[in-house]
């Protein structure tokens, strides 16, 4: 069997092929933390709480109302989308037009409140949610065994990511977001309502989130403090990719999951820090990152 | 001439006082300490719960040793060295605490092991792992109760081993509990004639475990180890699962697995894993008995840790009643003495170096079909004896031990 650097190759494919799934889940939730900086200017640190609040929620609603995960897929992100209307509704407007530190500070604050609920009422061993049965098994592609459910992670994340990449750069819809963001003012005047649009948005956002949450349900463990692990990296892939780029956020995080399987094959102590590495370079090289505008 | 004499009465008397205090309990109360993660990734195996346990032991001695009141008071380490070094310090020398109960993490026992030595208080570790609590980090000021890693890589790995498993991948957590584990793991397959022939050391959490678990697969080893805990365990596990790492022939083996763990898993997914415990809710009368007070206090049954917090609270309290003294000094030497037989333990001793040494259990998580309810998830395969399950004294690098 051929080699590279003493990794056989079909090992290599297999390692690239869950990067790019896991690169899906940064893309999801890199984008949404885009969308909510790139058009409301707010750093969103409740994030990976809101991103465990949809695995919850998927969890919760099957258990209690027996919700399967196909409408847990739309119920989840919209009743966690709709948690996140309210924190825009009820806390960050009285926060509007002030320094992006107590947007961060106050969403902070959001998440560790959220998070310390649910450890109360759940504990932290993780909540027990069985893959749907259509999912169960894999396909062996040779070089490796492919689990049906990651096959189907990539996919739907790719299409949703590039779904949302579309109705915000190519639509009239994303013309007035873009537009009310811009300069509000001009908007209201011509008969926006913004102050909804800016609600919607940052719901948009997190239902974003609360989606890949759903996603992961199946395949990690559930617990209240999931979210926070990931949301540094997931900020490292905003960052790297030039904070508020929409296309960016995607391309990034695709490329930051296969950059950390490959480590994970050469190197594994380090994979958990590759992308900060990563980011440290970018910043020095091309500090609005690899598809920031402003340079 | 009449200031030395002063100085000399002054001295004389203190010495007095305090060697009468030492046969008496201190300040008219006896004070212990709960320290424990209680927010974090071991929540769960001690954490609140842990608390109650421990109430639950000063309730059943009557809340009083010899007429004086039993005070208990609580704080979150939030598995950090720093903080627990800083609340066991103003515990001891502030406070009053006599006793310091809980300790999870092993940095933050060995960190609180310390402080202990230095105010010559006592503390009895229940969650830790980390063997080397009573080998290199041992003091004559604690006591390490429910298990620790050498039990669980020898329970665990010796038995695998002898049923055919020779060839070993191990997926070690990179931090000093992970280290441990690996080599003490490493030593028992080697001196069983099985062989090491890979292993990854992964970022302590790793959220994604689908690329071990892929580099695992494709090694061929008969046996897969887990040398992690917690989420990353229960994250290992699934990912395996859903790869089909054991339907392809290998062996699935976690060395350090608690029964809130393989309840988050379920027997679905946790099903024919092999595992050491120091104890579990239905493996006696006696047993089964508390997990039903505790259950009824809790709404979850009691893992290993929980119970051993119990049971050495009690001993702790006995000891105290005992010889009539909260001194850290007098009351070990009775914990020593007494041979510990209750819920947890049957003819439990506490060695020298602080270790309490017991039987173990291999146990297997049962079948769907086998399981009868959502706790129901062990069967007990095989009783290790303490004195195979333990370091031996003849091993141990403990200067307590090793001076004499």
């Amino acid at each position: 069997m051929s080699m590279i650097l003493g990794v056989p190759v079909a090992v290599l494919f297999g390692q690239l092929l869950l990067g790019l799934i896991n690169g899906g889940f940064y893309a999801l939730l890199s984008l949404g933390l885009a969308v909510i900086f790139g058009l409301l200017k707010i750093i969103n640190f409740a994030h990976g709480a809101l991103y465990m609040l949809g695995a919850m929620a998927t969890v919760i609603l099957f258990d209690t109302l027996g919700i399967s995960y196909w409408a847990a897929l739309f119920v989840a992100p919209i009743l966690v989308g709709c948690v996140g209307v309210a924190i825009e509704y009820f806390l960050l407007r009285k926060i509007a037009g002030q320094d992006h530190i107590y947007s961060l500070l106050l969403t902070f604050g959001v998440a560790l409140i959220i998070q310390g609920v649910l450890t109360n009422m759940y504990g932290v061993s993780g909540l027990r949610y069985s893959m749907p049965d259509v999912f169960k098994g894999g396909m062996n592609l040779g070089f490796m065994f492919l689990p049906y459910y990651r096959a189907w992670v990539i996919v739907i994340a790719l299409l949703v990511c590039f779904g949302t990449w579309f109705m915000i750069e190519k639509t009239k819809l994303g013309a007035y977001l873009r537009a009310g963001t811009e300069d509000s003012q001009l908007m209201q005047g011509f008969g926006i309502n913004v102050p909804l649009l800016v609600s919607l948005t940052f719901g948009f956002g997190v239902m974003l989130a609360a989606f890949a949450g759903a996603l992961a349900a199946p395949i990690y463990s559930v617990t209240p403090v999931m979210g926070s692990h990931i949301l540094i990296v997931v900020f490292a892939v905003v960052v790297i990719g030039g904070m508020g780029s929409i296309s960016g956020a995607i391309i990034t995080g695709i490329l930051m999951g296969v950059v950390e399987g490959l480590t994970k094959t050469f190197y594994p102590p380090a994979s958990s820090a590759v992308i900060f590495l990563v980011m440290v370079v970018v910043l020095l090289v091309r500090p609005s990152g690899l598809f920031g505008k402003e340079a | 001439m009449t200031m030395i004499k002063k100085l000399l009465t002054t001295a004389i008397a203190t010495t007095l006082m305090a060697g009468a205090a030492q046969a008496e309990i201190s300040n008219d109360m006896v004070k212990i300490g709960y320290l424990a993660d209680m927010s974090g990734t071991y929540r769960d195996l001690a954490g609140p719960n842990g608390l109650i346990a421990l109430e639950m032991a000063v309730a059943d001695v009557g809340g009083q040793v010899n007429g004086k009141k039993i005070e208990i008071v609580s704080a979150d380490d939030r598995n950090s060295p720093d903080v627990a070094s800083s609340t066991a310090r103003r515990w001891v020398e502030n406070d009053n605490v006599d006793m310091i109960a809980g300790l999870v993490a092993s940095s933050v026992s060995i960190a609180v092991s310390d402080i202990l030595e230095e105010s010559g208080k006592l503390g009895i570790v229940s969650g830790s792992a980390a063997s080397s609590i009573t080998n290199e980090h041992c003091t004559p000021n604690h006591i390490h109760y429910v298990y620790d890693t050498y039990p669980l890589a020898n329970g665990t790995a010796s038995a695998i081993v002898k049923e055919g498993g020779k060839t070993w991948f191990i997926l070690a957590a990179d931090y000093a509990f992970g280290h441990a584990l690996e080599a003490d793991v490493t030593k028992v397959v080697e001196a069983n004639g099985g062989e090491v022939i890979g292993n990854i050391r992964h970022p302590f959490p790793t959220p994604d475990f689908s690329s071990f678990i892929l580099q695992a697969q494709g090694s061929g080893a008969d046996v897969v180890a887990l040398a992690n805990a917690g989420a990353d365990t229960t994250n290992a596990i699934t990912t395996a699962g859903e790869f089909g790492l054991t339907q392809s022939g290998q062996t699935l083996a976690a060395l350090l697995l608690f029964l809130t763990d393989v309840h988050a898993l379920g027997a679905e997914a946790a099903q024919g894993i092999q595992l050491t415990t120091g104890w579990y809710w239905d493996m006696n009368a006696d047993a089964r008995a508390w997990s039903d007070r505790f259950m009824e206090e809790t709404g979850v049954r009691p893992t290993m840790v929980h119970a051993g917090i119990y049971s050495s609270t009690i001993q702790y309290l006995n000891a105290v009643k005992a010889t009539g003294s909260d001194e850290a000094q007098a009351v070990r030497k009775q914990m020593i003495a007494t041979p510990i037989n209750d819920m947890f333990a049957t003819n439990g001793r506490i060695r020298e170096d602080g270790r309490m040494v017991h039987d173990m259990y291999l146990a297997q998580v049962k079948t769907p079909a086998e399981s009868t309810n959502e706790w129901d998830l062990y069967n007990i395969v095989r009783t290790i004896p303490a004195e195979e399950a333990f370091r031996p004294l003849s091993e141990s690098q403990c200067p307590l031990v090793t001076s004499k």
